[in-house]
C-alpha cells in the first residue's frame, strides 16, 4: 500500500482541523483547566457525535461509518495539534476497538449504539501498577452461585471519572485465563479516587470491592481475554502516537515561527546557527514521526500480521521524539517557555503523560528487541 | 487497456526471471563486500574473474548496463515500471550490479538535463558500454563545505579552454579517464562564474596523487591541472552558468551517500550481537547493548519507511517535504552510529587491522572510513544549513 494518505481521509482531516479551529483552539482546553479542571465539554462531544467520529472505526453492519484507523488517526492528530480534550481516545479510540473483537454480539450491539450516538463513556481499567505492564495482573474473577464477583485495583484509568462503563481486565479464578468485563462504574464496591496530572487531565485509581456482575458481562469468551488485549493495546498506542503526531507538529510550528519574531542581539535569534541546526534535526525526526504512523495505522486497517512490532516502533520513537521537540519548543521559547501564560508548555505536558501511556520508549523498545528475538 | 498493460508486466517480470537465471553465473549472484570487487570499466578496467566478464558482456548485449536510458543512448529504454521489475528480479536472484561508474550513478543524470544532443548521443553511449571510467572535481583545498570559492581556472583562448588549478577529494582519481569538473570562468560573481567542463584525464599536464585516508586505505586523489588545453565542445551548458548543474550532480551525489548503509546485508546487528555476546533467557546478555541496537534499528526501519513514503507522496503528486539534504544527513548518520555501535558489538575482534581472521581489518577500516559520511558531499553542518535556511525558512539575520 502507498504510504499516502487518500483523499477521502484528506477530506476527513481537513473537516476535523475545520471543527476544531473553530470550537477547540487551544484556548479552550486552557478555559477547560482554569475551571477546576473541567474534562468533559457536552457540546464539543455532540458535534464531533454529529460529525461521525465515534463511528468512525465500527462496521457497517453495526451502522457504523466503517471509516478506518487511518482515517481516525488523522482526528486525533489534529486533535492533538489543539490540545483538545474529550472522550475520543477513552471510548473511541480504546473501549470500541476492544468492543469490536468481543464475541458477545448482544453486548456489541447495544454498546455501539450508545458510544456512536454519544450517550455513553466507556473507559479501559487494565493498568495495576506504576509502569504499563499487561502481563502482571493481580485483579481476581471469582464465582459465587450464579454471581460472578470482581476484586482488584487498577490504577490511571484514562477518564475514570467522567466514564459510564468501565471495561475491566482480570483474571479468571477457575481457569487462570484473563478475561475482559464491562461493569457500570455506579456499581456497588467501586470507589474511584480521581487525580489530574500534569497534562490537566483526570486519571482515576479504582477498587474493586466485591463487585458483582453477570454472565452478559463478559466481553471476552473462549480464553480470547489476552488476545483481545494486546491487540487494542497495539492499537491505542498506534492512536495516541497519531495524537502526539499532532502535538509536536504544532509545538514545532509555533516554534519556528517564535524564531522568526523573537529578537535579540539585534538580530532575529532564528538566524542563529546553534538553534537552526537543532531546529533541522528536529525537522528531520518529525519527518521520521509521520512514515511510522501512517504506517502503523494502515497496518491496523490491513490487518497487518506485523502490527504488534509497527505499533511499538511507532509509540517508541514519538515518545522520543515528543521528548526532544518539547524540550526545545521550551527551550528555544527562553523565558516565555517556562511562562504559564505562553501555550507552549502545555505541548511538553501533555506529552509527558502519553509518553507512558500504554508503556514508555524504553518498554516498547525491550519489546521491538524481543519480537526480533534479542 | 489496465489489464493489457498489466499482463505484458508479468510477461516481462517471467521472461527477465528466467534470462537472469540462465545468464548470471553463479560467483556474480554472491554479495560484495567492497565496492572494489565490481567492475568499474575505463580504459584501465581490469575483470577480476572470468565469471564477471562474462556477467558485463551479457548484461552489454542486452544493453542492461543503464537499462533505464533510452536506447539512441546506449541504453535498454526500459520504461520505469520494467526497470523497476529488472530491479527486483536481480536482487531476487542476488546479482551483482555489472558495472559501476560516476557517470552512471552522476554524470548521466547532469548530461540528460543540462548537455546538448550531440554531447549526450556521444557520451551516454560510451557510459552504457563502460568505456569511460567518470570521477568527480568538485572540491580544492580552499573549496570544501564553500564550493562556490573554487579556483580552479579556465581561460578562454579562443578554440579551446586553458585550465590552472587543482582538485582535491578527487574519487579514484588516479584510476579515472576523464573527469567532470567545476572551473572558475569568470570572477566577476562567485556562484555566476562557474562552469562545467569534462577534461580528458590524459590531457598534457594533468597529474594525480592519492590521498591515504585514516582507513589505510586511498580511494581518493588530488589532481593536478598546469595549462591544460580542454577543447571547447567539453562545456556543458552555459557559459557561467556551471553552479545550476553543480546543485543538481549533488542532489544525486547526495541521495546516493544517503543509500549508503549496510555493508553486511547478510546479519543484522542484533545477529552479530547474539553471536558474539550471546543471550540469557532469550535477551541479549548486555542489556545496555541490547538497548542502543534496538534504538539503532527501530531508527533504521522508520527511515525505510520514510523514504518509500517521499517516494509515494511524490508519485501522488505531492511534495512530502522531506529533501535530499534531509535523506543524506539522516542516512549517513544512521551508517555512522551502526559502524560505531558494531565496534561496541565486536570487541577486540573490531580493532584488528592486519590480522587474517579480521580480513585485513575490514571492519575496523570500515569504521574509520565510515567518518568520511558526514563530511563527503556536504557535510552534516552543511546539510542542516540547507535545511533550515530553504525548507524551515528560517532567517538569515
Amino acid at each position: 500500500m502507498a504510504l499516502v494518505i487518500n483523499e477521502e481521509q484528506n477530506m476527513l482531516k481537513s473537516s476535523a482541523k475545520e471543527l476544531l479551529d473553530l470550537k477547540s483552539p487551544i484556548s479552550h482546553m486552557r478555559e477547560l483547566r482554569d475551571d477546576n479542571y473541567n474534562q468533559f465539554d457536552i457540546d464539543l462531544w455532540k458535534e464531533m457525535v454529529e460529525m461521525g467520529w465515534t463511528a468512525l472505526t465500527i462496521p457497517e453492519e453495526y451502522n457504523g461509518l466503517n471509516f478506518g484507523y487511518v482515517g481516525l488517526g488523522q482526528v486525533l492528530e489534529e486533535m492533538g495539534r489543539k490540545l483538545t480534550v474529550s472522550p475520543m481516545i477513552s471510548t473511541v479510540l480504546v473501549s470500541t476497538t476492544l468492543i469490536s473483537f468481543s464475541k458477545n454480539e448482544v453486548l456489541k450491539r447495544k454498546l455501539f449504539d450508545e458510544i456512536m450516538n454519544g450517550k455513553k463513556l466507556c473507559s479501559l481499567a487494565h493498568e495495576e501498577s506504576s509502569h504499563h505492564n499487561p502481563n502482571v495482573n493481580l485483579s481476581i474473577i471469582s464465582k459465587n452461585d450464579e454471581k460472578f464477583i470482581l476484586n482488584g485495583k487498577k490504577r490511571f484509568v484514562i477518564d475514570g471519572s467522567i466514564s459510564d462503563y468501565l471495561i475491566v481486565s482480570a483474571n479468571n479464578e477457575s481457569s487462570g485465563k484473563l478475561e475482559l468485563i464491562i461493569l457500570d462504574s455506579k456499581s456497588k464496591g467501586i470507589t474511584f479516587n480521581n487525580k489530574v496530572h500534569m497534562d490537566s487531565k483526570n486519571y482515576s485509581d479504582i477498587s474493586f470491592n466485591n463487585v458483582e456482575f453477570s454472565n452478559n458481562d463478559f466481553l471476552s469468551s473462549n480464553d480470547d481475554g489476552q488476545k483481545l488485549l494486546s491487540k487494542t493495546l497495539d492499537i491505542s498506542c498506534v492512536g495516541l502516537a497519531a495524537e502526539m503526531l499532532g502535538n509536536i507538529q504544532q509545538a514545532f510550528e509555533m516554534t519556528m515561527q517564535y524564531l522568526k519574531e523573537r529578537e535579540q542581539f539585534g538580530v532575529k535569534i532564528g538566524s542563529f546557527q546553534s538553534l537552526q541546526h537543532r531546529s533541522a534535526i528536529m525537522f528531520g525526526e518529525i519527518e521520521l514521526c509521520k512514515s511510522i504512523v501512517l504506517k502503523a495505522l494502515q497496518a491496523i486497517d490491513s490487518d497487518d500480521q506485523n502490527l504488534p512490532e509497527l505499533a511499538s516502533l511507532a509509540k517508541s520513537k514519538l515518545g522520543l521524539t515528543s521528548k526532544l521537540v518539547t524540550n526545545e519548543a521550551v527551550q528555544m521559547h527562553g523565558g516565555i517557555g517556562m511562562t504559564d501564560d505562553s501555550d507552549i508548555g502545555f505541548f511538553l505536558k501533555r506529552t509527558r503523560v502519553t509518553q507512558r501511556t500504554f508503556g514508555d520508549s524504553n518498554y516498547h523498545l525491550d519489546r521491538v528487541a524481543k519480537i526480533n528475538n534479542y | 487497456m489496465e489489464t493489457q498493460v498489466k499482463v505484458d508486466l508479468t510477461s516481462f517480470r517471467l521472461e527477465t526471471r528466467k534470462w537472469l537465471e540462465e545468464n548470471c553465473p553463479k560467483s556474480m549472484q554472491e554479495p560484495v563486500t567492497d565496492a572494489n570487487q565490481l567492475y568499474w570499466g575505463g580504459s584501465n578496467g581490469k575483470f577480476s574473474s572470468k565469471d564477471q566478464e562474462i556477467w558485463f558482456n551479457k548484461m552489454l548485449d542486452k544493453k542492461w548496463i543503464v537499462p533505464y536510458w533510452e536506447s539512441k543512448y546506449g541504453g535498454g529504454g526500459l520504461n520505469p515500471k520494467q526497470n523497476n521489475i529488472l530491479n527486483q528480479e536481480m536482487s531476487r536472484l542476488g546479482c551483482r550490479k555489472p558495472h559501476i561508474n560516476f557517470g552512471i550513478s552522476m554524470l548521466g543524470p547532469a548530461l540528460l538535463k543540462f548537455a546538448s544532443e550531440e554531447q549526450k548521443i556521444y557520451y551516454l553511449n560510451q557510459i552504457c558500454k563502460g568505456e569511460i571510467r567518470w570521477v568527480q572535481g568538485y572540491s580544492e583545498p580552499n573549496a570544501g563545505s564553500d564550493l562556490a570559492n573554487l579556483q580552479t581556472k579556465a581561460e578562454d583562448k579562443g578554440d579551446h579552454f586553458l585550465v590552472t588549478g587543482s582538485k582535491v577529494w578527487t574519487s579514484y582519481g588516479d584510476k579515472g579517464d576523464f573527469i567532470f569538473c567545476l572551473v572558475r570562468t569568470s570572477t566577476e560573481s562567485k556562484h555566476t562564474g562557474i562552469s562545467f567542463l569534462l577534461i580528458d584525464m590524459n590531457s598534457e599536464g594533468v597529474s594525480t596523487r592519492p590521498i591515504k585516508l585514516i582507513s589505510g586505505k586511498s580511494p581518493f586523489a588530488e589532481t593536478f591541472f598546469d595549462s591544460v588545453k580542454v577543447p571547447k565542445k567539453n562545456l556543458v551548458g552555459t557559459l557561467n552558468d556551471g553552479w545550476t548543474i553543480a546543485k543538481y550532480l549533488l542532489t544525486h551525489e547526495r541521495q546516493m551517500i544517503g543509500g549508503i548503509g549496510d555493508t553486511d546485508k547478510k546479519k543484522t546487528l542484533s545477529e552479530v550481537a547474539i553471536d558474539s555476546i550471546g543471550v540469557t533467557d532469550k535477551l541479549l546478555s548486555n542489556s545496555s547493548i541490547r538497548s542502543k541496537i534496538a534504538n539503532l534499528e527501530m531508527n533504521e526501519k522508520i527511515f525505510e519507511l520514510t523514504i518509500q513514503r517521499a517516494l509515494d507522496e511524490h508519485k501522488a503528486g505531492n511534495n512530502s517535504g522531506a529533501v535530499s539534504s534531509f535523506f543524506k544527513y539522516y542516512g549517513t548518520e544512521l551508517a555512522m552510529q551502526k559502524e560505531e555501535l558494531r565496534l561496541e558489538v565486536n570487541g577486540f575482534n573490531s580493532t584488528e587491522w592486519t590480522s587474517e581472521e579480521s580480513n585485513n581489518g575490514r571492519e575496523a577500516r570500515y569504521f574509520n572510513r565510515s567518518k568520511g559520511h558526514s563530511i563527503e558531499g556536504g557535510t552534516h553542518e552543511v546539510q542542516l544549513n540547507i535545511i533550515a535556511k530553504r525548507v524551515l525558512g528560517l532567517p538569515s539575520k
